[in-house]
């Protein structure tokens, strides 16, 4: 299935140089076979599309060559801030000379390849939970001996790895597991916000309104304040926690408020006669919501879980804010060599392009899952 | 079954009973952390309360739509910072939402090109994190030239690494006939269109509204204009020391912030645009034609109306999600609510309090956003019935 | 409708609880907490040249690391028992009023509102800093007061942003903010140009322009100091042993300076007749008990981390890409205002 995905995405990317595929917008099948047919019946079928033709390729003709030469012809591939000053092109050298902190922050330098190992091991778990066939309830084992893994690695103190304490993580590891760990923990929690939200108890379900609407009202950067700055004030005194598992906290807070929206959405697409026939069938509430309704709801929000995923991953940069080491803020620490200052674009394109990658995979599985669930649900 | 058993099982008292048992358990948990928090901080000997909202700031703000000077006071400045992040927000949300409209049509055009052109703009935006985007906006306008050498783009309009400055008219004084008959203008044009659009439901007969709407808006004012003596006297910026003097400015923060928050939520408009029309059946469109409707009134009468009902309820949603990520401008040095209040904590040290009310108002604007919306989604569902 | 919550209830409790579970709960006087927990908990800056800054190694050196490293070495004899919490200017303050850091070492101004208000006790000034203006050399200014209209880029959150509120009002000229909340960005907003002018403590700004240009020469400081910026380490309030502890320690470091003790020289000098030499390293017992550590207290600070001037000069005097002079920081034998009370 991902190997389907990868297929699809290249066949999209081609598409833009080359034909059109039939995969994105199909052509009409019969003048695809003749160039000149189908661009007069894509491109030029009228006077405002005739126009607008000429617009995009008058943009792309401006836009193109300039980029190319900057990224490719032009660029320094492997080489000192010197040459990249002299030369025109964009200086990919910075790239190279800083990947190690902008992946790994200020993890130490010669136990890098533990993070790197725990971000492959993620990876692979992430890929795997990707194919349906493995929605099993192996899959859940798969994962917490995947994340144990991880932390063994990470942290060390074990197997004979040295102790790094988590103040020294940085960088992609944070990213990914900041996002996985707040959609994970967020997901349970959503769930009882759901249901608590359409309870028949008026006070159960004004408080989970309250903390839903509240969640939703206010911007992520200031729960993540309140989760930094505040939240030590909260608790007792002598009681610490860690500042990496507090924006954990907020993060989380904030993914199950929208999360418990979505799931919401799938508890009421279940037919009322759902409801009904289970109630007939004399279950009890957590009978009926355990083994009728939920797992129906739960199949429908799964592309919602998957989008909302996606936003949690790009809103994990927002840690930056609150002074922890994401793969953001250790591109832009890796910047502030003055050697290497001027090339901080390159950086940002470079990160830039890491997000997009990740994100644009996620959608793409998304949009294949709703295509595939619907299918499934058809009869 | 005895009395007793039947009451232990009946619903209602269990209802009763967990209800009671959660909200205890919530209210013990806000008073565990009120109480913790008071007693931390009076350990501390760490002020409360808000009085230093009546305080001297002793601050400046880059910009205002107040006037403002450091001699003001916390609660100005938490003024002036609400209103830079209402400001910015609701410019954003006007461009976002055409930028929005453009590439939401674009993508289902017949034209291939242009269909390709919206999908490469949707998938780039949506997928980079809006921070990222923000602060590659702030770059690029960093590298604009010093306002030594900077270009006039317009006369008298210059575009800078200190933002864009832009004449204003002198005498504000002069302009006012002018502005009371765009006023007119303006009412004349409502009352047309009720009058319009009742001719043509009782006698079926279509009026050009569009000229003669533009007409009014236009033409009054411009009529009042000239009869007053067109005063044209401007307030142009010049080069003077460090800076420009003179003229209006609009600073490369709300430049970045506006330009970033807009790109970025018109990417997600787009696919609520487009789900919009998608969701109205192309039988509509035929049927409109079969009644002998030009195409612009099909869209406007039947497909709009129809999609709107669709488009609506997610639209709410992203501009209540642009106004919340405004708040990332404080990556990016523009002054709105969040930085005032963080420089506000860190004067005064009473973070609790500042971060509080700053999530309240939040709150606030986003419950009357949302309040509004509602409103018109109802008013519109009612409509189209 | 039969409706039981019976799992939601404990869920939430459940999840309350999680997040309060890690990290040791630790009663008491925080000398003892830390003695218990085994290390010193350290607010530092989250990258300031010469001050606390993380190597592309991520090791913590400055001359605000070093006396977290002294304070290590006063408890526990070694310089290693210290863990670093790096602290945005907005965190650093809830951060040592909530318990997370035991200590704040972190270029903090000492105010009046700061120990009162705040809830904050100040240790001895461990630099004499002012605040000024850093220009363009193109720009050819020579005083601050030329900057009537200039744009002025400065940290939010620090009592830098109503220095030169302030500095402006008095003077009664104008200037516009550029306020950013991270050190990086706002430091590539002044060197790209969308300010005329960056305000900070002196010695911040000699760090950025030695530490963040790569021709130093372009960029002057102004002599205008427009600002008293005694930077000093901090602890809460109400806790008299631990301010005692970490004052000393401080104290302890310009003491050993006085007397010309070098952490290579320290072994000798354990055999020197200066009965307040004695006194200082331990020889002569009884300082080490009355703040509540080893006699061997401070012989472990100077042996392990050095004198005061050690300190300096490696950090921020000649040993370092700073080269600033001791300056105001230099002892009050040589005109400065570092001096050490009697260790008795």
């Amino acid at each position: 299935m991902s190997k389907d995905l990868t297929t699809r995405s290249t066949a999209w990317a081609a598409s833009f140089e080359e034909e059109p595929s039939q995969v994105m917008v199909p052509p009409p099948a019969l003048t695809a076979l003749k160039p000149f047919g189908w661009a007069k019946d894509n491109l030029f079928n009228s006077r405002l599309n005739t126009a607008l033709t000429l617009a995009c390729l008058a943009i792309l003709w401006f836009a193109v060559p300039p980029v190319v030469s900057w990224a490719l012809v032009n660029a320094t591939w492997l080489g000192t801030p010197e040459q990249c000053r002299a030369a025109e092109g964009a200086c990919w050298s910075i790239i190279a000379a800083k990947h190690r902190p902008i992946f790994f922050g200020t993890y130490p330098y010669e136990e890098q390849w533990r993070p790197l190992l725990a971000c492959a091991l993620f990876l692979v778990a992430l890929g795997v939970s990707a194919v349906r066939a493995c929605w099993r309830p192996w899959l859940v084992g798969v994962w917490v001996g995947c994340l144990g893994l991880m932390g063994a690695l990470m942290w060390g103190g074990v197997f004979g790895l040295t102790y790094v304490a988590n103040d020294r993580w940085g960088g992609l590891p944070i990213t990914l597991m900041l996002s996985v760990f707040a959609i994970a923990l967020a997901f349970p929690l959503s769930v009882v916000l759901a249901l608590g939200r359409q309870s028949g108890l008026p006070a159960i379900r004004s408080l989970c309104v309250g903390f839903i609407e509240l969640m939703r009202g206010v911007p992520l950067v200031s729960v993540l304040f309140m989760a930094s700055v505040m939240f030590p004030l909260f608790l007792p005194e002598g009681v610490t926690v860690d500042k990496l598992l507090r924006a954990l906290a907020g993060l989380t807070m904030f993914t199950a408020a929208y999360l418990a929206e979505a799931v919401r959405g799938g508890l009421q697409a279940i037919p009322r006669g759902q409801y009904e026939a289970a109630d007939a069938l004399g279950l009890s509430y957590w009978q009926k919501m355990l083994l009728i309704i939920l797992p129906q709801a739960l199949r429908i929000v799964i592309p919602p879980i998957v989008n909302q995923f996606i936003s949690c991953f790009k809103d994990t940069s927002l840690v930056t804010i609150v002074g922890l080491y994401d793969l953001l803020t250790a591109a832009n620490l890796a910047t502030t060599d003055p050697e290497w200052r001027p090339f901080f674009g390159e950086v940002y394109v470079f990160v830039g392009l890491i997000f997009w990658g990740f994100c644009y995979s996620m959608s793409r599985y998304s949009q294949w899952l709703e295509r595939e669930s619907n299918r499934y649900n058809r009869r | 079954m005895t009395n007793v058993t039947r009451f232990l099982n009946s619903a209602q008292v269990r209802g009763w009973f967990y209800q009671g048992l959660v909200v205890s358990a919530a209210a013990l948990t806000g008073w565990y952390l009120v109480s913790n928090t008071l007693t931390n901080l009076a350990k501390r000997g760490v002020a409360t309360g808000f009085d230093f909202l009546g305080r001297e700031a002793g601050f400046e703000i880059g910009e205002s739509l107040l006037a403002y000077s450091a001699a003001d006071t916390y609660l100005k400045a938490f003024a002036v910072g609400l209103l830079n992040t209402l400001a910015v927000s609701a410019a954003a949300v006007v461009l976002a939402s055409v930028l929005g409209l453009l590439v939401g049509v674009g993508r289902l055009s017949s034209n291939w090109m242009v269909g390709r052109f919206a999908t490469v703009y949707v998938e780039s935006v949506r997928n980079v994190p809006l921070l990222l985007q923000l602060i590659v906006w702030y770059a690029i306008i960093g590298r604009l030239p010093s306002p030594r050498t900077a270009p006039e783009l317009l006369p008298n309009l210059f575009l800078s690494n200190r933002g864009i400055k832009y004449p204003t008219l002198a005498d504000p004084g002069s302009h006012t006939p002018t502005l009371l008959a765009l006023a007119a203008g303006i009412a004349a044009t409502v009352v047309l269109v009720r009058w319009a659009r009742r001719r043509r439901e009782t006698t079926g007969k279509p009026f050009p509204t569009l000229p003669a709407a533009a007409a009014l808006v236009l033409g009054l004012p411009l009529a009042a204009f000239l009869l007053n003596g067109a005063p044209l006297a401007l307030d142009a910026p010049v080069r003077e020391g460090f800076d420009f003097a003179g003229g209006g400015t609009v600073s490369p923060e709300f430049t970045a912030l506006f330009i970033g928050l807009s790109v970025y939520t018109a990417g997600f408009i787009a696919e609520i645009v487009r789900s919009g029309i998608l969701a109205v059946p192309h039988g509509q469109t035929e049927a409109g034609l079969a009644l002998g409707l030009k195409p612009g009134q099909v869209l406007r009468l039947i497909i709009l109306p129809q999609a709107l009902r669709v488009i609506v309820p997610p639209l709410t949603s992203q501009y209540l999600n642009l106004t919340k990520n405004s708040s990332l401008a404080v990556a990016i040095g523009y002054p709105d609510l969040v930085s005032v209040s963080n420089t506000s904590a860190n004067q005064t040290g009473q973070v609790v309090e500042a971060v509080a009310l700053m999530m309240a108002v939040y709150l606030v604007i986003s419950l009357a956003i949302s309040t509004y919306m509602n409103w018109y989604n109802r008013k519109l569902s009612l409509v189209t019935r | 409708m039969n409706i039981s919550l019976k799992t939601i209830a404990p869920a939430a409790i459940a999840a309350i609880a999680a997040l309060a579970l890690p990290g040791a709960a630790r009663a008491g006087a925080t000398l003892d907490g830390v003695k218990q927990k085994g290390y010193v908990q350290c607010g530092v800056n989250l990258g300031l040249y010469g001050f606390s800054a993380p190597d592309e190694k991520g090791q913590w050196s400055g001359i605000d690391v070093d006396f977290c490293r002294a304070v290590s070495a006063a408890v526990f004899g070694s310089v290693d028992k210290v863990k670093y919490t790096p602290l945005s200017a907005q965190q650093r303050l809830p951060a040592l009023q909530s318990g997370e850091v035991d200590l704040l070492a972190r270029n903090t101004t000492r105010t009046l509102s700061r120990d009162t208000a705040n809830g904050l006790n100040f240790a001895p000034t461990n630099y004499y800093d002012g605040q000024a203006f850093m220009v363009s050399a193109k720009l050819g200014l020579k005083s601050a007061k030329q900057l009537n209209g200039a744009t002025v880029c400065v940290l939010p959150g620090t009592t830098t942003e109503q220095n030169v509120a302030d500095y402006f009002r008095a003077n009664k000229m104008n200037f516009k903010p550029v306020v950013i909340e991270k050190n990086e960005e706002l430091h590539k907003a002044f060197f790209g140009g969308r300010c005329d002018a960056l305000s900070s403590d002196a010695s911040q700004l000699a760090a950025i322009r030695a530490a963040e240009t790569s021709a130093p020469n372009d960029y002057v400081i102004l002599p205008e100091q427009i600002s008293k910026e005694p930077l000093a380490p901090a602890v809460r309030q109400g806790d008299e042993e631990w301010t005692n502890l970490v004052t000393w320690v401080f104290y302890a470091m310009v003491q050993a300076e006085e007397k010309g003790i070098r952490s290579d020289g320290v072994d000798t000098a354990l055999s020197s007749p200066d009965p307040d030499v004695k006194r200082l390293l331990g020889v002569t017992a009884g300082n080490g008990k009355n703040l509540g550590v080893e006699e061997t207290w401070a012989y472990n600070v100077i042996k392990l981390v050095g004198n005061y001037g050690e300190s300096f000069e490696r950090n921020l005097g000649t040993g370092s890409k700073l080269k600033m002079a001791r300056g105001l920081n230099a002892l009050y034998t040589e005109g400065g205002l570092m001096y050490a009370p009697p260790l008795k």
